[in-house]
């Protein structure tokens, strides 16, 4: 009895000591990626350092940032005004950094004869308007919508940019996370998903679309450059938000995100750094 | 006080307080319960400041984000939808396996049934949904690609928690077989009817309100399931408008309250709506292992 008390003692003792010690990093799942890979570096290179990276969603982040659950949140959008007034409910101040660049990339099926679609296209798609591919130069075969839940940054961020603000269609399937989208759009042909460019470049049977700002413009691919020219139409920056400034190690942490050595990394991972 | 009054004062403290501790255990659960209502309930209340019962119950459209539209009627019915199709393919699969492992199979195939279909409850929620996915979801819109358009719905989530509540039903589906006395047996077969005759006409009959108190469980376990309806139906709040819906992707009460309550901030319409769906949950639930227990109640009379 005495040994197992001292034993759950010490675990305690452990779990809080790691909360308290460590950086907790939670939100974007677009951005999931990306924090754990700056995470495993920032730990190699600064041993007794305790960093955990989790997703959910930008939604979910923040809303982990207003509870005072996390450190950092990642957040591929950004903060509603719902969201800082809740802030100021609780005595928290937002500031965003701009930590890198994402192109929201647009993919099908790569037995999918269509290779790029308007602005004005996708949004028809997406609220519904579109059905069948046909109606846009395909084959005769029903659209299946692929969105992710209303918690991602993501999801708010089409909705805003390319939909207008309008209402995803409701036969559109939420999917958990961007990974999930992907693994739906290999598998069916007859599938559309969105996501971060990093998990759709160079997946088998995945071919990401290139996308007109306008019917008659020339359509443009996501590369590094277009996005940070912002010549893709989609493209948006990828922010921290800390509970005020970030100071102490998070500072440390931050800062080595945006150094050489991080967006170096970043762009390894497949996102877009803030400088060439 | 002599040695013998004692020891039947001590012997007496220690009953007292054996009685009261395994009282309070009991009564613990029921507390449990009845505390985890007011919990809900008390995080679902503020949702009426905003929106009526009516609204919610019937409206068509689930749009929480950004624009708090709360209407529930596409989840209730998607819930709805995958449990009645889990048992119309569990049931009849389930009571009859109850039939063959009670009153049919050789006691050495009886010997391995049962604790495999005890295996079979043993398996987590995720693990189903994952096969799910993986091989049941491509393989249905390959092979039904004139209904389906993708492999993520509702009937891929029926079939899936259809062998969840399998084990349930069986279990319970062979007790009531169980208790059909053996008079009823002996007597058939003196009549001259066969095997077969006997088990359908006459022990099934007799066992029928255990057979519906295990299709209600079932319901239960059905309704209540979250993982694997997330992971498998693709969680797109459509109006089913007939039963070719079930071919298409639907949403569950579950699953929208799973995949939902992580970026809920506190105390904002959408958190209430969400404990709504779960005083609505908790309703249907407990409506139902109601009526399950009467029905067990008439079995063991």
């Amino acid at each position: 009895m005495k040994k197992q008390f001292t034993i759950a003692v010490i675990s305690l003792l452990i779990a809080a000591g790691s909360v308290i010690a460590g950086i907790v990093v939670k939100g974007s799942d677009t951005m999931a990626m990306l924090g754990q890979g700056w995470a495993e570096a920032y730990t190699q290179s600064h041993p007794g350092a305790d960093i955990s990276v989790q997703g959910g969603g930008s939604g979910t982040g923040i809303a982990a940032l207003i509870a005072g659950s996390c450190d950092i949140c990642q957040a591929s959008r950004a903060i509603k005004e719902k969201e800082i007034d809740k802030c100021r409910e609780r005595n928290i101040y937002p500031v965003a950094t701009t930590v890198a660049m994402d192109g929201v990339a647009f993919a099908v099926n790569s037995a999918n004869p269509i290779k790029s679609l308007t602005m004005e296209q996708l949004k028809g798609i997406y609220t519904g308007q579109i059905t069948n591919w046909n109606q846009v130069g395909g084959n005769d075969m029903k659209i299946v919508v692929l969105s992710r839940e209303n918690s991602s940054g993501t999801y708010a961020y089409v909705q805003e940019f390319v939909l207008g603000n309008a209402r995803y269609a409701s036969t559109a399937l939420m999917m958990p996370t961007t990974k999930a989208i992907q693994a739906e759009v290999a598998n069916n042909a007859r599938a559309i998903g969105y996501g971060g460019e990093a998990y759709f470049k160079n997946k088998a049977s995945v071919k990401v679309l290139t996308i007109a700002a306008k019917a008659g413009a020339t359509p443009v691919y996501p590369t590094d450059d277009n996005v940070r020219s912002k010549k893709y139409p989609i493209s948006r920056p990828l922010f921290f938000y800390t509970n005020g400034k970030p100071a102490g190690q998070v500072k440390n942490f931050v800062n080595f995100c945006l150094s050489e050595e991080g967006q170096t990394i970043a762009e390894k991972l497949g996102y877009v750094a803030l400088k060439k | 006080m002599s040695d013998m009054k004692k020891k039947f004062k001590f012997r007496n403290i220690v009953e007292y307080i054996i009685e009261k501790l395994i009282f309070f255990s009991g009564i613990a659960t029921i507390l449990f319960v009845i505390f985890i209502l007011a919990f809900i309930t008390y995080d679902a209340f503020p949702i009426f400041k905003t929106n009526t019962l009516q609204s919610m119950v019937f409206g068509k459209d689930w749009y929480p984000v950004p624009d708090d539209v709360f209407g529930m009627l596409p989840l209730i019915l998607g819930s709805l939808l995958v449990t009645a199709g889990s048992i119309i393919i569990g049931v009849p699969v389930g009571v009859a396996a109850a039939i063959y492992i009670g009153e049919v199979a050789p006691p050495k195939l009886r010997e391995i049934l049962k604790p495999t279909v005890e295996v079979l409850a043993a398996i987590p929620s995720v693990v189903i949904g994952f096969i799910g996915l993986l091989l049941l979801a491509p393989y249905l819109m390959n092979h039904l690609d004139k209904y389906m358009v993708t492999g993520q719905a509702a009937i891929t989530g029926a079939i899936m928690l259809a062998f969840m509540s399998m084990p349930t039903i069986i279990s319970i589906s062979e007790d009531a077989l169980n208790a059909v006395p053996g008079e009823y047996k002996a007597a058939a077969y003196a009549l001259g009817a066969t095997k077969w005759q006997t088990i359908i006409r006459v022990i099934v009959p007799a066992a029928k309100s255990g057979i519906l108190a295990a299709v209600m469980l079932g319901i239960g376990r059905s309704i209540g399931e979250t993982m694997t309806v997330m992971m498998v139906t693709g969680n797109a709040a459509v109006v089913p408008e007939n039963w070719k819906a079930i071919f298409m992707p639907i949403r569950t009460m579950t699953a929208t309250i799973a995949a939902e309550m992580g970026e809920t901030a506190r105390e904002t319409p959408h958190f209430h709506a969400l404990f709504m769906i779960g005083v609505l949950l908790f309703t249907i639930t407990f409506i139902i292992n109601f009526i399950a227990d009467l029905a067990l109640r008439r079995v063991k009379k």
